[in-house]
């Protein structure tokens, strides 16, 4: 019995590395290697994407992965946490590799923090509805482990490949080639880099406290598991009470004094089963019946919860009102002297618009780590603060290929839907404005016409203007938001052209198209 | 100017060559390069545009004028953006294919392709068919998207563009092919030779801010000439320049101009649109620079019909 108990740790820790493994690689893929259909296969069990997917999508079986969760849960507990979470993978990589630096953890029982938990997953439910996401966003496990990877992870992987390059092209060889890249700000690094510094701090002196205090997965699954089939069952009568099985517990919900097992916060690690020394640990089937109720002063606790879920709430009315503020950056120059106020930021094509795409997107970064042209960057304050974090179509950072419809491909949550080429080049994500007072032609007297030339749709042309100069005209009908003029566009701080972000995304109309006049043939003979 | 500079070139190959290779007598190494009566200017037309390459090179003295045994060849195509070569905004593949295998045939050691492109370059060496056509051929396909590939260099009389960062590779090869398509272009007029080395900079915002024409003018001032300006014609975008909208703006005119005088090439290139060196500014510019010769009637031309 314990041999074959002692396999389903091993399994644990299979499929929870090579899960963290393939996540990692979608994440510090910058040659898009990795086949879409991969991705979303790979994803298909993350909770929060799929479930936001699932109610968005009109319940598709494609994002019912959170049901197979679900399901998994109620049968054997918090498989996800130990599984599929690669938070919690990295957070027991953590853990073992500071085993190295100091004493071996020795865990032991705490009580469960249910004020905490139930604060933070009601929090989360309430913002919910109040139409944010601003918390599931910041506590995801899954995006939180996206936007480490995204954001320090293949910055680090960049600089690795930049130098390892180097060296190559010294000798010739051309198959690995530098990346241009930007780091993000600042102020958006400091998120995944203080969650990374608390998820260590967690890992390497409370084990799984995150996972048991904060994340509000883990306190979803948790209230399921409490029921679940397949429990984790101490027998009194072989117990001797050593705390072996305590001690190796890192959700520390092993209590060697009444020989519970406090499921609603087992992460079904299975490390406890193969520590007995007297088989007095197993995980077998239980009925409904022997639920024993674990936390007598749960009403209590409960109320607790709520209090203190309704002081938060009434806090965070004022955040509300905070969010309007937009934030620019810029320093004086000759030319591009009027500033750009943007009222809406772009959101990427097959995202629907800013209501649908806030509402759904986790802030995985996944697409902005896939997007080949890097116009997709983490926003800061673009969306109002509740949707921080939220990836925006950043024209300094670069345009949106016209013929790219990889961030929906790859978006797990259904933020952004899977367009295809022809879809796509009728969506209009925002219209180009055009300010000829920044412009070069205008201000300078002098041909530029780099908008025009990036213009994919010719929704941004050429027109005569005196003196034999060519100035942009724009017509926003065939405009697709792509932003390349914006892009292109040389003048500084402020730039003469920008596309104003579709709150709810439209359609382009074609851009009319007559063959052109043979004005040359080759049987003709030649003009000079 | 032009003819001095040919000689200076052929001059300086034969040396190289004349280096790598003493067993040849120096007066053979010396008659292989440009006899002084060769064709400034060649024009083809009515063929593909690898089988007009081979008639119009050889009667320019074959490759081997230009590419001396161990020498490094950088092909320089327009590469800018990430549409198929049906579309014409970049240089036809078949082409750039059959130039860097004359140049390995002429004893070529290593030739480089790049250009710094435009939309995403991974996408514009794919969708152009341009890294697949000129690995086939065995060239080394470069990346020019980073701004360590580029160095700064100083133009010395130009008049707005007075320095400028070269792709590394520009500056390093012995031969410099310039492989322009012919296009119409919505700020620049025309694209032909002279505008096709805005791909070959790192910082094109600058030349956009500062008059586009005369830093196009200015560039070709700078040391590094291409040795061949080779203008493929075989599709041409004669409208929505330079990306294009569709195949509607495309024309097949099956034509190739290549001369090393680069105004002289542009020009032609443009009178097949009907127009003159004047209706160019860069055109004018630069021949008022006394880069190149604008007046065809003074150059000797090869006209071939396929």
């Amino acid at each position: 019995m314990l041999m074959t108990l002692s396999v389903l740790k091993k399994i644990r820790v299979i499929v929870s590395l090579v899960f963290l493994l393939a996540t990692t690689i979608v994440f510090l893929d910058f040659r898009n290697i990795i086949p879409d259909s991969w991705i979303k296969t790979l994803l298909y069990f993350q909770f929060i994407p799929s479930l936001l997917n699932f109610f968005s999508s009109s319940l598709a079986i494609a994002a019912s992965g959170f049901i197979v969760i679900l399901v998994l849960s109620f049968l054997f507990g918090r498989i996800y946490c130990s599984f599929f979470c690669p938070l919690g993978t990295m957070m027991d990589i953590i853990s073992r590799i500071s085993e190295k630096f100091k004493k071996r953890k020795i865990f032991r029982f705490s009580k469960a923090r249910n004020l905490y938990r139930y604060g933070f997953l009601g929090l989360t439910i309430i913002f919910l509805f109040m139409g944010t996401t601003i918390l599931v966003n910041l506590l995801d496990p899954f995006s939180n482990y996206g936007r480490i990877a995204a954001n320090i992870g293949k910055p680090l992987l960049l600089y690795l490949n930049n130098g390892l390059s180097f060296l190559l092209e010294k000798m010739n060889i051309y198959t690995i080639y530098r990346e241009e890249f930007i780091l993000p700000d600042w102020t958006i690094l400091l998120f995944p880099l203080s969650f990374l510094m608390l998820i260590i701090y967690f890992a390497t002196f409370h084990g799984r406290l995150y996972c048991n205090t904060v994340c509000p997965v883990g306190t979803i699954l948790g209230l399921l598991s409490r029921f679940s089939l397949f429990k984790i069952k101490m027998f009194k009568t072989s117990c001797t009470s050593c705390g072996d099985c305590s001690s190796t517990c890192k959700a520390s919900c092993i209590d060697i004094r009444n020989c519970t097992v406090d499921m609603s916060r087992c992460v079904a690690c299975y490390n406890c089963l193969s520590s007995c020394p007297e088989g007095g640990i197993s995980y077998e089937l239980s009925g409904f019946h022997k639920t024993i109720k674990q936390n007598p002063s749960g009403d209590k606790s409960k109320r607790k919860a709520l209090q203190i879920l309704f002081t938060f709430l009434i806090a965070a009315i004022p955040l509300k009102s905070m969010t309007q503020g937009r934030h620019r950056r810029g320093r004086p120059h000759t030319d591009g002297t009027i500033p750009i106020h943007k009222k809406h930021p772009v959101t990427p094509p097959g995202s629907k618009g800013l209501f649908h795409f806030t509402t759904l997107c986790t802030s995985c970064h996944l697409c902005v780590t896939s997007c080949p042209t890097k116009v997709l960057q983490p926003s800061l304050f673009e969306y109002g603060f509740e949707g921080i974090l939220q990836p925006h179509l950043d024209s300094n950072a670069g345009f949106c290929n016209y013929d790219c419809v990889i961030c929906g491909q790859v978006c797990p949550s259904a933020a952004i839907h899977t367009l295809t080429l022809t879809e796509k080049h009728k969506t209009q994500i925002g219209k180009v404005q055009l300010v000829l007072d920044n412009c070069v032609v205008f201000t300078r007297h002098k041909d530029c016409g780099s908008c025009a030339e990036h213009c994919p749709t010719q929704a941004v042309h050429m027109i005569p203007w005196k003196k034999n100069l060519k100035i942009p005209e724009i017509n926003n009908e065939i405009c697709v938001g792509c932003g390349a003029c914006e892009y292109a566009c040389p003048t500084k701080p402020y730039k003469a052209i920008y596309v104003e972000g579709n709150p709810i995304h439209l359609i382009a109309k074609k851009a009319e198209s007559k063959q052109t006049e043979q004005i040359f043939s080759p049987k003709e003979d030649f003009p000079f | 100017m032009k003819r001095r500079d040919f000689i200076k070139t052929g001059l300086a190959a034969g040396v190289a060559a004349g280096i790598g290779f003493n067993l040849l007598p120096f007066e053979k190494v010396f008659s292989a390069t440009a006899p002084l009566d060769a064709y400034d200017l060649v024009a083809i037309k009515g063929g593909k545009a690898d089988a007009m390459f081979d008639r119009g090179i050889k009667v320019l003295g074959g490759m081997g004028r230009f590419v001396k045994k161990g020498q490094t060849v950088v092909v320089k195509p327009n590469i800018g953006w990430s549409v198929e070569p049906d579309r014409a905004a970049t240089t036809n593949p078949l082409l750039i294919k059959r130039i860097i295998e004359h140049c390995y045939q002429a004893g070529a050691k290593t030739v480089y392709v790049f250009d710094n492109t435009c939309d995403n370059w991974i996408k514009c060496y794919q969708e152009s068919g341009i890294e697949k056509a000129a690995k086939e051929a065995n060239a080394k396909v470069a990346p020019a998207n980073s701004e360590s590939y580029f160095q700064e260099v100083t133009i010395p009389g130009a008049k707005v563009l007075k320095s400028a960062k070269v792709h590394e590779l520009i500056l390093e090869s012995d031969v410099f092919i310039n492989v322009p398509v012919l296009k119409n272009h919505g700020s620049a007029d025309m694209t032909v030779s002279m505008k096709n080395l805005m791909g070959v900079v790192w910082d094109r915002r600058f030349w956009h801010r500062n008059d586009l024409h005369q830093c196009i003018a200015d560039y070709c001032l700078y040391s590094k000439k291409p040795h061949l300006n080779i203008v493929d014609a075989y599709r041409v975008m004669l409208k929505n320049g330079p990306r294009g909208v569709s195949t509607n703006d495309v024309q097949l005119f099956q034509t190739q101009i290549i001369s090393s005088d680069i105004v002289a090439a542009d020009v032609a290139a443009v009178a097949l649109f009907g127009k003159k060196a004047e209706d160019v500014k860069h055109i004018s510019l630069a021949s008022q620079m006394k880069i190149g010769e604008k007046d065809l009637s003074k150059l000797k031309i090869a006209r071939i019909n396929m």
